[in-house]
């Protein structure tokens, strides 16, 4: 007997003939395609262009890392000669940049939800599979021509990840690396454009029946709402890209003062960007912490409903903050922006209260996605609470642009992306490929990495309040400053160690297979209910959905989320349900 | 569609709320267009939206009750596999190499980017085959 | 879920509160911490105490922040641990599958704001005393240069110019507000002296003005923070804060025609940095 009803068949070749009322449009199966490389290129599928982009996020990851690690060995010493001043300059500039726009973005919105969301509103494909192929390949040649930057006459960009004008003109900066940073994001900033467009599309309009608003994954909820803030933020960026790059090759001067331009204007366009794009960084990895904190605790996420309004309070709030990386301009209205800053940390803080909640009173089994999340939520405790002190203008006066602020930024930043993000790797890895992961040596990853992390973080913290600024080569040798530099590299160093083993980890995996089964952590979300890796076009059919969690519903039908002792939802208890009753059958 | 049309259109409220503030804290230009910007972001889809849940009401994904089989029939057509979206992004990267190395990359992104938007075109009226 | 601190760290740094007086205490904090500050014993968490009126000010901001902060990191961190070790998985037993909590949900987003309120009631207030600029005899226009500084003495003829490897000083007299002028003449720049918590854009096409009031004779170091090009990293100057008599002397003494103009290097350069 099969216990499930099925869905809407799509694409599915030959099958469709069984069931009449399964109308399919197309059927173009999947194997009468083209194989091999030119399969890849010509892939419309979610999964894979969702893995390519996971691969090529990860690569730009690693040489991100590589440069970061050159970038704390030449600190290690106050006027080391490892790097030239312009040698250095452009790495800092390349570091930033891979990260910010190659890596914790695309890792996220383009690989992790690409993969995840279809799966968990239960749809066959993205929105629009042939715009998302456009998304993946735009992103590849924005990447190639980031790093192909580094070999042109005059070497690649060097003002800094944010380019303030008049820095970034055609006088201070010259040379054609810079420009091809310009068309690197302009490349990779239609890539997110399209990709947003995209799942919002999806979570609007391809939810299978029964899976409303407010049954989707908390992931998929931060996607969505990461998909709104990318139409937000990117479009600002791009125009303010096309803006410098006029500035600098067409003669106008909307940046510069010579000719009645404004240089503060790129700061409050590139930060009306910017301060949204740091909760696109953020909020796919909430919600991947949402969904493995919830399943290693064997409960619902605490206050769903609170999470989610949190989330969307947040990216409110956050395209309203925007000038508070521009306190010290001295142009700027200092308590609206302090205010909105502030109010901020209570979303967060409700959503750190959800986390704890959820925990709270469950069977917390702390395999590798735990544990990274627990590392996800100290350090991304220790960078909120510096958050708020930074949103104090009289605060951040002292503060910015010294090592207090890199000190912040990579925590919270290194929080989600890193912690949170990696916790999603490990946690997805086996619906992706039917693998599992070492588990022995996901420990070892976590626990170097949150030792290297504490290292290499907390002596930045109190080297920034004694005055080092940032993006500085050298230092004076007099000041007590090297110690600090020291241990900092000492943490860079055993944060590479550990990336190491996640490298090893992977190959282990690739060559001796541990098969996974579909639902190896009995996790809730509808990506479980499916085999891993999911066949083509996703679903062969589906579990009725009734919270948030249908495949824990299927699986534990005694089990249902409770509200004051009694179920959750609008319809528990109704038919077809998991709370015991006989449900529909339909035999494909 | 009435869910998420309400977010959309309480966003829209919320920045246009705050524009409004911030115009008149600050007379800064920049800020306060771009969140006329944002307001008309979450406004414009969010009323459109609204005006489809008023004519479409209720679909089975927002239904509570609904059993998954009450979603049967054609979902959309799904492109099985394209190779243009690959050849409009490889015109679109020579487009960026035309405006850093100069003018000579420019027949290579236009065919590119000509051959992808015909290609495309095309492959849909045909139904999503390569 | 109570909020410990709510910008009353300064009172009570170490005590638990007790949950429901935590509003009260709050808005209490509000009356009773400018007394406290006033009282400076406390450590200064990293920071600098302070070596100008506004720079004091901004250091007891920081030290209600810090503990506020190290307040709520305690908490949050011992109620994080406390579930990590309490339940741990004990058997395969599937737990109670709560889901809401009404009263709870209310209370941790009712104190959070009540406290960022009272956070921003002293940020507010010390930002507007840390940027004041009020009436002073002593002004110095600063000008920012691709990689050095300028400071002149307007109606003194006296100029200070330092480049990469030879720092300038500027001389200020104690006790008295310092009115600067800040200008840059290319690209943004960040006047930056850590012992006076403060720092400021020089924005090309923007004249900033901010003023300090330096406490103890002293030099002081000072530095970019902005990002500026090359030599970013060598933008080092120096303030020297000197007896009002000194500072009269040193302008008597220095004082040319416009044209001319006093070096001042310093020996605590940065060699290195091999281009």
């Amino acid at each position: 007997m099969t216990d499930v009803i099925n869905p809407p068949v799509i694409g599915g070749g030959g099958d469709v003939t069984a069931v009449d009322e399964h109308v399919v449009e197309h059927g173009h199966a999947e194997e009468h395609g083209p194989t091999g490389v030119l399969k890849w290129l010509t892939t419309t599928d979610h999964k894979v262009i969702g893995l390519s982009y996971m691969i090529t996020s990860l690569v730009m990851f690693y040489l991100a890392g590589i440069m970061a690690l050159v970038i704390r060995l030449q600190l290690a010493s106050p006027s080391s000669s490892l790097l030239s001043f312009s040698q250095y300059n452009e790495l800092f500039t390349m570091h930033g940049s891979l990260m910010l726009y190659l890596f914790a973005g695309p890792f996220a919105f383009g690989g992790l939800a690409n993969y995840i969301v279809p799966l968990q509103v239960g749809a066959p494909d993205m929105a629009f599979p042939r715009l998302n192929a456009l998304s993946y390949w735009l992103y590849a040649g924005g990447s190639i021509t980031m790093l192909l930057s580094f070999f042109v006459a005059g070497g690649a960009s060097s003002f800094g990840w944010v380019a303030y004008a008049p820095l970034s003109n055609a006088t201070n900066s010259p040379g054609a690396g810079s420009d091809m940073w310009i068309m690197a994001l302009a490349l990779t900033g239609f890539s997110a454009i399209f990709t947003g467009v995209n799942l919002v599309a999806t979570i609007f309009y391809l939810r299978a029946p029964g899976m409303t608003m407010f049954r989707m994954p908390i992931f998929t909820w931060n996607m969505l709402v990461t998909g709104i803030l990318i139409l937000i933020a990117f479009p600002v960026l791009t125009a303010a890209l096309i803006m410098l790059y006029c500035d600098r090759h067409f003669g106008t001067h909307i940046f510069t003062v010579s000719g009645g331009g404004v240089p503060v204007l790129w700061q409050h366009l590139f930060w009306f960007f910017g301060h949204p794009e740091v909760y696109i960084l953020a909020l796919p990895f909430f919600g991947i912490a949402t969904e493995v904190i919830p399943t290693f605790s064997r409960k619902p996420v605490f206050g769903y409903k609170g999470m989610v309004f949190a989330t969307l309070s947040i990216a409110a709030l956050s395209t309203g903050v925007w000038a508070h990386h521009m306190y010290t301009t001295g142009v700027v209205l200092l308590p609206f922006f302090s205010l909105l800053s502030l109010l901020i940390a209570v979303p967060t803080g409700i959503k750190f209260f959800n986390w704890i909640g959820t925990m709270w009173r469950g069977q917390l089994s702390f395999k590798t996605p735990m544990l990274f999340c627990i590392g996800f939520l100290f350090a991304f405790l220790m960078g909120g609470v510096t958050g708020v002190m930074l949103a104090a203008p009289a605060l951040d006066f002292f503060t910015h642009d010294t090592y207090f602020v890199v000190a912040h930024f990579h925590q919270v930043l290194f929080g989600t992306a890193v912690f949170a993000g990696f916790a999603g790797l490990y946690f997805w890895y086996p619906k992706m490929f039917g693998r599992m992961l070492s588990d022995k040596l996901g420990k070892w990853h976590f626990w170097l990495l949150f030792i290297g992390f504490w290292l290499t973080f907390i002596p930045q913290y109190e080297v920034g309040l004694k005055g080092m600024p940032r993006r500085v080569a050298v230092y004076p040798s007099n000041l007590g400053w090297q110690v600090y530099n020291q241990i900092s590299t000492i943490g860079a160093f055993v944060i590479g160690i550990s990336f190491a083993i996640l490298l090893v980890n992977l190959w282990i995996s690739w060559r001796n297979p541990v098969p996974a089964g579909d639902n190896p952590w009995d996790a809730g979300g509808l990506e479980w209910f499916t085999t891993s890796p999911p066949p083509h076009h996703n679903f062969t059919h589906l579990p009725p959905i009734r919270s948030e969690r249908p495949t824990w519903d299927y699986n534990h039908p005694d089990s249902p989320a409770l509200h004051h002792g009694k179920p959750t939802g609008p319809s528990s208890g109704h038919g077809g349900d998991g709370s015991g009753g006989t449900r529909e059958t339909v035999e494909v | 569609m009435k869910t998420e049309s309400f977010i959309l259109l309480v966003i829209g409220i919320f920045f246009a709320i705050i524009g409004a503030i911030y115009w008149f804290t600050s007379y800064e230009q920049a800020g306060t267009l771009m969140l006329i910007g944002s307001a008309l972001l979450g406004l414009l889809p969010g009323g459109y939206y609204y005006y489809w849940y008023r004519k479409m009401g209720q679909r089975p994904e927002d239904n509570p009750d609904a059993t998954i089989a009450s979603g049967a029939g054609v979902i959309s057509s799904f492109p099985g596999s394209s190779i243009w979206p690959f050849v409009l992004a490889s015109g679109a990267f020579f487009i960026g190499l035309t405006f850093v190395f100069g003018i000579w990359f420019a027949p290579v992104a236009l065919a590119l980017v000509v051959s992808a938007l015909i290609g495309a075109t095309v492959e849909s009226r045909r139904g999503g085959h390569v | 879920m109570d909020s410990p601190s709510a910008g009353s760290p300064l009172a009570r740094p170490r005590r638990r509160l007790p949950k429901l007086t935590t509003r009260r205490l709050a808005l209490g904090a509000v009356v009773l911490s400018p007394l406290v500050l006033a009282s400076c014993q406390l450590p200064t968490f990293g920071g600098y105490r302070g070596a100008t009126k506004q720079a004091v000010d901004a250091n007891k901001l920081w030290q209600g922040f810090f503990i506020t902060g190290l307040c709520v990191f305690i908490l949050v961190a011992f109620l994080i641990l406390w579930a990590v070790l309490r339940y741990r998985r004990r058997s395969d037993k599937i737990p109670a599958q709560t889901q809401y909590h009404t009263l709870f949900e209310i209370i941790y987003t009712v104190v959070p704001i009540v406290m960022v309120l009272v956070l921003f009631y002293f940020s507010v207030v010390t930002e507007n005393s840390v940027d004041a600029v009020p009436a002073s005899n002593v002004q110095v226009n600063v000008t920012a240069f691709q990689w050095g500084w300028r400071f002149s003495y307007p109606g003194h003829n006296v100029t200070v110019i330092g480049q990469e490897l030879q720092n300038p000083t500027m001389v200020v007299p104690v006790g008295e507000n310092v009115h600067i002028v800040l200008r840059s003449s290319d690209v943004i720049h960040g006047f930056y002296v850590p012992e006076f918590n403060f720092s400021r854009y020089a924005l090309p096409g923007v004249t900033n003005q901010f003023s300090f009031n330096v406490n103890h004779a002293g030099t002081f170091r000072g530095q970019c923070t902005q990002l500026c090009g090359l030599y970013h990293s060598l933008m080092i100057f120096q303030v020297k804060a000197v007896s009002p008599s000194a500072y009269e002397a040193w302008l008597a003494q220095n004082s040319t025609s416009a044209s001319t103009t006093a070096y001042h290097a310093n020996s605590s350069t940065v060699q290195g940095g091999s281009s």
